[in-house]
This record gives structure tokens, C-alpha cells and sequence, in this order.
């Protein structure tokens, strides 16, 4: 005997009747309409830095993820970490909408490179993009490096490439950049710091 | 930030003057009102407009945009002659008993040694009175006319409230309800806490008006206190590591200093830059310089660094001149640079004057942009119509983009603004084919070293002998660059007695520990004990507080030594008591300094002549700077570059800063009469800067540039809310809707009315809001002297209806 919820109550208005059947095993089916369990209990949380100013708010993201080696994490929502000191979970109108940045129809997905005078965009691959980096690079310093300047100083320094760099990137990518430069011999370095 | 973010709740008075946290750093704002709440602290805004910040404050004073200088002398006056100092303070910790030499004058704006033909000033005079031990001499009893007390209070004399009025155009009623405010915090148990941020830094005198409150706090015993300092509420989230990490044209990590070709060799280099000692018996720390530096070079250049090569230091590049970016920008104009790499920087809408910006991109033969983003600079030669109109056929530049990712996709540490390192985590992959920063920058990298291991070339050595030992070269994994910038011995390192307190390849736990004969390496001395055998300092997660005081040492790990407030030992009397006890961090247990916080001092015990400031050659806060600054030992007022007066009320002769530097191609100044109206830049609540014009939750809540103007402008020029105005400088013109609203007040000013105009910076021709013009089409290049940050804050305009 399949009874559903409403029929069973219908039953049990009978009183003695639906007391029985129920004691008899007739139980109702499980109900369709329940409360959606907790989303953010499954997903993955990560720690992460707000990304915007310098108030360096705690924030934990959250990404579904079963863990099977082809899932890829999405993340699906970002909120304040509540145990963060300077933060305590909260996030100001920036921060708020950091799940609409790092999903923005205005990531790049690719490498690309704009021909002189065109104006369009070309999809190019990784390894195009870095090799025709590297060889404007190398061209320009074989032409252009200075080993030693007119008072016989070794000041070995490239005068014609220069650096601008991030102040959004980990101290890590930081470091390494200010490797990469100084490697190059760069003295036209600079950061975003002061605007 | 001396101090730090939750430091702010235990301020009794909250000063916000150059910055507008509410608006710019609203989490961090919530400090300031737990002040107001939990400590009943007041609040006081000095700003040219009535912000967020001010709406929530119990004092607003306006003052002109560029008038800061003036403002806080005439502070300074008021404290020093009505004897609103903090007494043992002043005397102990500042410089105010130093003599400085007879041929230091002031004099009609200028300062001894000025070279009009060159801008700059000779600054031998800048300095104090040495004995014959080399030491400066010093007057306890304040008696000596060329005591710095006496001459900071002849020089601050001048900046009456009348001036005050006449230059600032702030009413003497409002100025004196100010002076009360900032004198109640001289006494031992009260403190003031200064917050700025661009405000005061985006002007030809920024880096003054920071000292013009530096000499402020000195005065009321505020620096070092809890609740107290000069605190820097820095804009980009890691604006503060970069800096630390000294990617600058003169800088390396650590504010080590990049060599110039005056110095030929390491050890010419190490004894010009090391400090001597001033006075007897100072710590001095910046005296270790050469141990910094040697850790540095060896972990630039690994094994290859040894002492017969000077660790490497002729493969650092040497420079000729400050090539600092705007510097870089005239020199691309100019045809002399070929490339440019551009990493995560709209500069097209940060950088001054844009049209000057296109000019110069146009004159590169390549550019590479790596940026999680589509952003206005990699697409500088695409016409937008009015908003960017170029003729991509007529740009020769070959430009790549490389995509990267952001701080979801990455793992690393990021330095806010309380010099907190904070280690995050990876939550997903960069999207597409993108690739993470590190990855971007490694990749260049090895590209450009297989072409020379191959084709062989110039200056190879320079370029192969930088170390790369990461266990994936193409990606280095962000542990080991953290710990590579941390830093290792390289023997076993023994103390005095001869036990070993490193072993050969352990982590540093402390940059004490620093060598200089090449058995270290570090490559941040200051984010050494960041990560040490103990693991990773920067993931630590506890939020306990025993101090009461905020200090919560076991969360993250701030530099240096994870000292969360600086110059903590002027926090206690010479004798080492508290100057107040509600606000103690440190004490003296019988043999050491311990309490809350790191120490930031030796291990001199209590009562010693060893005074706070270690960084210092001469131990003490200085009141007068040396040489250490481009335009004087004090500050003064000078003028904006574009003035509304066209003249210094105080010094006609000498009208704005007279060592900023005025490059050729920038010489496009606006006429007062042709643009009357000062514009100043600022930022939204909703927006940072340029980058969530991307982001469409941010673009739905302010979709559309305006400009804000002031009732009375509105009248002037005839326009109401939502019409459009064109807003025009002597570079270029934008068109853009006005806001008329009250938050913006004429001001009166040496017989004139001077009228603000303000500009949001957050539109441009990409992202999801709607297309708008830079606003940096409009700004000066014309910089801070020091620092040369662009007067973004005060250049002149012209308002009319479109």
C-alpha cells in the first residue's frame, strides 16, 4: 500500500483506523519538499587576502570539488573570514563583489599578441608568446646593454627595457621579478606604489 | 603603519588628514570607531572635502587641497607656544637638545645651499654641530639658539592662525577647535593617531606633509604608543611587500640600495652608504648594512658570490639617474626605450597625463603586459571613439599579453599595511590557458637564458649567474622563494662562546643572525623569521590577544622580527615605566626586555643612554631632518605646481617647491586665469581603482564617471545634478555628469575664491561599466620631490557645461 503524506493524515483523521495502519508499517514516503541542506557544508573552503587595498581582510572561498582527479575547482562563493583579527569577517563594497572579479567576462584566457599597426588581437600559444618575448628581449640587450660606462665603470645596466611592476602579486612573484630585472641588468624599474 | 590596523582602538584622538578610510579602507575604518565607541576617542577630519570619513566624525575641518603644510605648522606653533609639549618626551627621544651648525639658515623660502640653476640644494649645512670625537653636540637645557627645539619654534612662528586662515582658508574658529584637539593628547597618557594615504603623498610637498606630522607626533609623545604613530593606509594590497622588496629603479629588497655607478666596488659602496654613529653608545642598526647587503648577494648569486669576487656586486646593474616611472614615461616619449614590461598595472588610467602615456607606448617597438585582465594599457591602440581616439594603423608597437592569474589562483604571501605578511592559499585554477605570475615571470626568464645559452651573447655572467634552483624552473614553488628571501646559513653558525646556534642549511630564525663573509644568505632581511625551522610564521591563525591592546602576536607574522609597533620602547620613560599604564607592552624582567610585543631596542636595560629610535644614527625621532630630505631639513609651504593664487602668500620669490623636478616634455602648465578651479582625484567606496570596473556587481552599484562640484560652481557655470560637464586641463579635456553637492564648499583665500573640483578615478574604455574617460587625461607629471609621486591632489582646471 503507497500512501503519500496527505493521504496519510487523511487516514490518521480517522483515528483508531490510521493509528493502526501505521503501527502496521504503513508509513508515509519521504517528502519531496525539505529544507536544502547547507550548501557551503561540501564545498571546499580556502584562505584567502582580499586582493584590494591594504587592509589585508581575511576571506574564505568556497569551491565544490569531490576531490577525483579530472574535478576542477570552481569557486562558487566568497565571504568574510570571522576569525580574522583585523577583519573579523566582514567585507566593505569591494570586497563584496570579489566572486563577479575573478569570474568577469574580462579574463584573459589566453596568450595574444597585436601586430604592429593592426588592430585586432591574435591568439597565439604559450610558447609563441614567451619565444617572441625572448628574442625582442635578447635583440635588445645584445644592442643596447652597457657593460662599462665612459669612465671605465662596470655598471653593467640595459637602458632600454623597463619594468613596471605589481603591487598586487604575492612577495614570492615579487622577488622573483625583482630577480628577473636585476638579471637583465634593468634600471627602468618601478611599481604602481605611488598611484 | 608604525602601529597597525587594530592598533587604531587605542587611540583617544583618531586624525584623518590626507586619506579617507571610510571610503578607501572601510574594514579597517571599523577601528576607528571601535575608538569612538570602546574608548571614547574623538575623531577629526582635515580634508578639502566632506567625505564618508567626515560624516562620522566629531570634528570636520576643511582646509584647500596642497595647504596641508601650513595647516600642521601652525599645529606645531600652537603646541610649542602655548607649551603643549610632552616634556621628557621631547627632550629624551627627539632631537630637539642637538646643535645644528651656524651655517644652516632659512631665508625667504629657501633653505641655505640652494643652486637655483639646478634645482637642488647642497646640504652640508643641513646637519649638526660635531665635537672632536665626531659626535653631535648637545644642549639639555634647550638654551642654545641653535638648538633644534629653538629653531623649529622660529621657524614654525611664522604659521599663525591668521596665515593659517589666508592660505588654507580655514576659518581661525575651526583651526583653534583643531589646536585643542591635537594639544589634550600631549600628556603621557593620551594619544593621537594619524591616518593618511594619498592625500597627502599625491603632492609636490607629499613626502613633507607626512614630516609636517612626524614633528607633531614627536611633540605630543606619540610615536611609539599604542593608539599612537604615523600610520600609512597603503592602497594595493601588496603594495607594501613590493615596496619592501625594493622593485624600484634605485632600490633592492629590504631598503638596501641599489648601487649607482659612483661606486665602482663593494666596499666603496658599503662605506658610503653605512650610517656612522652620532651619538656615543647608539644602537645604530643600519651599522649592520654590509651583513644585509652580503646575505642579499648570496642569494642573488649562490655559489658564484664569494669574497674574491665581491659576492657578485659588478653583475648588479648601476645607475646613472632616478628612473623611477615617470622619469621612464618622458624617456619612452622620447624615442629612448624599446620595450616595456608591464605587470599588473593599468597604467594608461594610473599613470599622469594619458595622452602623454599613449605617446609613449606608441614609441615602443614591444610591450608585454601579463594581467589576470582585459585592460585599457594592453589595449591602448584600439580606438574607443571619444574616449580613446587613436589610429591603431599609425602605433608600430608590437604588444603581447600574457594572462595571469589573481588571488584566488595563487598561493604566497601579501604585506598589508600593518606590515603584516599574511600566506594565502590557491582556491582554483587560473582560468583558461592562463598561467600564475610567478609562472609568467619564470617563463620570461627561461626563454630569454636558453636564447643565450644557445646563441651565446652580451653580458651573459650577469644573466646565468642569478640563482634560479627552484625544483621546476618554469614555476617555482612560492615556499622556496619565501624561503630563499628568508634566508639560510650556509655553516654552521656558532655565537660568541663558540656553540652552534645554526646548523649548515637551517632556516634563519632572525637577521642577527646575518653574516657578512658570505655564510648567509637572505634575500628581504627584514622578512628574515618569516619562515624558519619552525615552519611558516605567515599561516599562523591565532587571534588571541593577551595584551588587551590588540597586539595578537601568534596571527601571521609582521615585520621586522614580528614587531607589531614600531619604536615600541618610546612607549616607556627613560626609566623604562610605561608612560601609561593602561598602555603597556614591554617591561624589563630583571635581565631582558620581554612583554607583548618584540622589543624594539638592544638589550641595554633600563636607564641606560641608549635611546628608542635604532634605525637612527643618533638614536632619536628627528624634529630635524639632516639631509635626509630633497627641499629642507623643515617643512615649509610651497604652492601646488598649478596654483589657483600664482603666488606663495608667504615667500613671492618662491612660489611652489623649488627642487621638484620639472622634466621638458611636462613643462604644460595651466594659467589660473584659463583654469581657476582646483581638481583633486579620489576614490569610491564601491570601486578600487580601475580593477572592478570589471567586476559587475561593483560596476551596478556606481556605473558612471562624474565629477563632484560644490553648489556654487554649479551656479557659475550654470549646470545642475546629472548634467554633463566637460572638466578640462592645460593636457586634455573629459566629459563626464556632474554631482552638485554640499560636500564640496568654496573656500576663501588670500582675497580670492578658490572653488574644488572632484574626480573619481574608477571609469575608463573597458570593463563592465559604462565607458567612460580616464581621468588621468587631465593630471600633472609633476612629482613629490623625494618620492616623485604625481600631484594628483591639486592641479588646476576649468569647468564648463558640455
Amino acid at each position: 500500500m503507497q500512501v503519500n503524506r496527505r493521504q496519510f493524515f487523511k487516514i490518521c483523521s480517522g483515528g483508531m483506523a490510521g493509528t493502526t495502519l501505521a503501527a502496521l508499517g504503513f508509513a508515509p514516503g519521504t517528502a519531496l519538499a525539505q529544507t536544502r541542506q547547507y550548501k557551503l557544508l561540501r564545498a571546499r573552503e580556502v584562505r584567502n587576502t582580499c586582493p584590494y587595498c591594504s587592509v589585508g581582510c581575511g576571506v574564505l572561498m568556497y569551491s565544490m570539488n569531490d576531490g577525483a582527479g579530472n574535478a576542477k575547482n570552481s569557486i562558487f562563493h566568497i565571504e568574510g573570514d570571522p576569525d580574522h583579527p583585523v577583519s573579523r569577517g566582514a567585507l566593505c563594497p569591494k570586497g563584496a563583489g570579489l566572486i563577479d572579479f575573478i569570474h568577469s567576462k574580462d579574463r584573459l584566457q589566453y596568450p595574444e599578441v597585436r601586430e604592429p599597426g593592426t588592430d585586432k588581437w591574435k591568439r597565439i600559444s604559450w610558447e609563441d608568446a614567451l619565444s617572441r618575448i625572448a628574442r625582442h628581449i635578447k635583440d635588445d640587450r645584445d644592442a643596447n646593454f652597457v657593460e662599462r660606462n665612459t669612465d671605465g665603470v662596470t655598471v653593467n645596466r640595459l637602458p632600454t627595457l623597463s619594468m613596471m611592476a605589481s603591487t598586487s602579486i604575492t612577495n614570492e612573484a615579487g622577488f622573483l621579478t625583482q630577480k628577473l630585472t636585476r638579471a637583465l641588468g634593468l634600471i627602468h624599474v618601478d611599481n604602481i606604489a605611488r598611484v | 603603519m608604525t602601529n597597525h590596523w587594530v592598533d587604531i582602538k587605542n587611540a583617544n584622538l583618531v586624525v584623518i588628514m590626507g586619506g579617507n578610510p571610510a571610503e578607501a579602507h572601510p574594514v579597517g575604518f571599523r577601528w576607528v570607531v571601535d575608538a569612538k565607541i570602546h574608548n571614547n576617542a574623538k575623531v577629526m577630519v582635515i580634508d578639502p572635502r566632506f567625505t564618508r570619513s567626515a560624516a562620522v566624525a566629531d570634528e570636520y575641518v576643511p582646509l584647500r587641497s596642497g595647504t596641508d603644510i601650513t595647516f600642521l605648522l601652525g599645529v606645531a606653533n600652537y603646541l610649542l607656544s602655548n607649551d603643549k609639549i610632552q616634556h621628557e618626551y621631547v627632550l629624551n627621544y627627539t632631537n630637539a637638545s642637538f646643535l645644528v651648525r651656524d651655517d644652516f639658515s632659512f631665508n625667504e623660502g629657501l633653505f641655505s645651499g640652494y643652486d637655483a640653476q639646478k634645482r637642488i640644494y647642497d646640504k652640508a649645512s643641513w646637519a649638526y654641530q660635531l665635537d672632536e670625537h665626531g659626535f653631535a653636540k648637545r644642549d639639555p637645557s634647550l638654551s642654545n639658539p641653535r638648538c633644534v627645539f629653538n629653531l623649529l619654534k622660529e621657524h614654525v612662528s611664522r604659521y599663525t592662525p591668521e596665515i593659517v586662515e589666508n592660505i588654507c582658508g580655514t576659518t581661525q574658529e575651526r583651526f583653534k577647535v583643531a589646536c585643542e584637539l591635537f594639544a589634550e593628547t600631549a600628556t603621557p597618557d593620551k594619544t593621537m593617531t594619524s591616518l593618511y594615504a594619498l592625500g597627502w603623498t599625491e603632492h609636490t610637498v607629499g613626502s613633507q606633509n607626512i614630516r609636517a606630522m612626524a614633528i607633531i607626533q614627536l611633540l605630543l609623545g606619540n610615536i611609539g604608543m599604542p593608539g599612537g604613530g604615523i600610520n600609512a593606509l597603503r592602497g594595493h594590497t601588496n603594495v607594501q611587500g613590493i615596496t619592501d622588496l625594493g622593485i624600484m629603479a634605485t632600490a633592492l629588497p629590504g631598503y638596501l640600495a641599489l648601487p649607482s655607478e659612483k661606486f665602482p666596488d663593494l666596499p666603496t659602496f658599503l662605506a658610503a652608504v653605512t650610517p656612522k654613529t652620532l651619538v656615543q653608545g647608539q644602537v645604530n642598526y643600519w651599522g649592520n648594512y654590509s651583513k644585509f647587503f652580503v646575505s642579499l648577494l648570496k642569494s642573488f648569486y649562490g655559489d658564484k658570490a664569494t669574497p674574491e669576487n665581491h659576492f657578485g656586486y659588478d653583475w648588479l646593474p648601476k645607475w646613472d639617474r632616478l628612473n623611477d616611472f615617470m622619469y621612464t614615461m618622458s624617456a619612452m616619449e622620447d624615442g629612448k626605450l624599446n620595450g616595456c614590461i608591464c605587470q599588473g598595472i593599468n597604467l594608461l588610467a594610473s599613470f599622469p597625463d594619458s595622452n602623454k602615456s599613449i605617446r609613449a607606448l606608441s614609441k615602443l617597438k614591444y610591450l608585454v603586459v601579463i594581467d589576470p585582465m582585459d585592460n585599457e594599457t594592453s589595449c591602448f591602440w584600439q580606438n574607443h571613439g571619444e574616449f580613446n581616439d587613436v589610429n591603431p594603423a599609425s602605433i608600430q608597437t608590437e604588444v603581447f599579453r600574457l594572462p595571469s592569474s589573481c588571488f584566488a589562483e595563487e598561493e604566497g604571501a601579501l604585506v598589508n599595511s600593518g606590515r603584516l605578511l599574511q600566506w594565502h592559499w590557491k582556491g582554483a585554477d587560473v582560468p583558461g590557458e592562463g598561467r600564475d605570475d610567478s609562472e609568467c615571470i619564470a617563463g620570461i626568464m627561461m626563454a630569454v637564458r636558453r636564447l643565450y645559452e644557445s646563441e651565446g651573447g652580451k653580458a651573459v655572467e650577469p644573466l646565468l649567474n642569478m640563482s634560479w634552483n627552484y625544483v621546476n624552473p618554469e614555476a617555482p614553488a612560492a615556499e622556496a622563494v619565501a624561503k630563499e628571501m628568508n634566508g639560510r646559513a650556509l655553516v654552521d653558525l656558532t655565537d660568541a662562546g663558540g656553540n652552534v646556534v645554526l646548523h649548515k642549511g637551517q632556516l634563519l630564525s632572525s637577521f642577527a643572525q646575518m653574516r657578512d663573509d658570505g655564510t648567509t644568505t637572505g634575500g628581504c632581511w627584514i622578512f628574515t623569521g618569516s619562515w624558519t625551522e619552525a615552519g611558516n610564521q605567515m599561516a599562523r591563525r591565532s587571534n588571541a590577544d593577551p595584551s588587551g591592546l590588540g597586539v595578537m602576536p601568534g596571527w601571521a607574522w609582521a615585520w621586522p622580527l614580528n614587531r607589531r609597533v614600531l619604536y615600541n620602547r618610546a612607549s616607556l620613560d627613560p626609566q623604562g615605566k610605561p608612560w601609561d599604564p593602561k598602555r603597556k607592552l614591554l617591561w624589563w624582567n630583571g635581565a631582558a626586555w620581554t612583554g607583548y610585543d618584540v622589543p624594539d631596542f638592544g638589550a641595554a636595560p633600563p636607564g641606560s643612554a641608549v635611546m628608542p629610535f635604532i634605525m637612527q644614527a643618533d638614536g632619536v625621532g628627528g624634529l630635524f631632518a639632516q639631509g635626509k630630505m630633497a627641499e629642507g631639513p623643515f617643512p615649509e609651504h610651497y604652492e601646488p605646481i598649478e596654483t589657483p593664487l600664482g603666488t606663495n602668500p608667504l615667500h613671492p620669490n618662491v612660489v611652489s617647491n623649488p627642487v621638484t623636478r620639472i622634466m621638458k616634455n611636462d613643462d604644460n602648465f595651466g594659467d589660473p586665469k584659463k583654469y581657476p578651479y582646483v581638481a583633486t582625484t579620489y576614490r569610491l567606496t564601491e570601486h578600487f581603482h580601475t580593477l572592478t570596473k570589471s567586476s559587475k556587481l561593483n560596476a551596478i552599484t556606481q556605473p558612471e564617471a562624474f565629477a563632484e562640484i560644490s553648489e556654487t560652481l554649479a551656479k557659475k557655470v550654470g549646470v545642475q545634478s546629472g548634467d554633463m560637464i566637460k572638466v578640462s586641463s592645460s593636457r586634455g579635456a573629459i566629459k563626464l555628469k556632474a554631482a552638485v553637492t554640499k560636500r564640496i564648499q568654496m573656500f576663501k583665500v588670500n582675497g580670492q575664491e578658490v572653488e574644488t573640483v572632484g574626480l573619481p578615478i574608477h571609469w575608463g574604455f573597458k570593463g563592465v561599466a559604462v565607458k567612460g574617460y580616464l581621468a588621468n587625461r587631465l593630471t600633472t607629471a609633476v612629482g613629490d620631490a623625494n618620492a616623485q609621486t604625481p600631484e594628483y591632489k591639486a592641479f588646476l582646471v576649468n569647468v564648463e557645461k558640455a
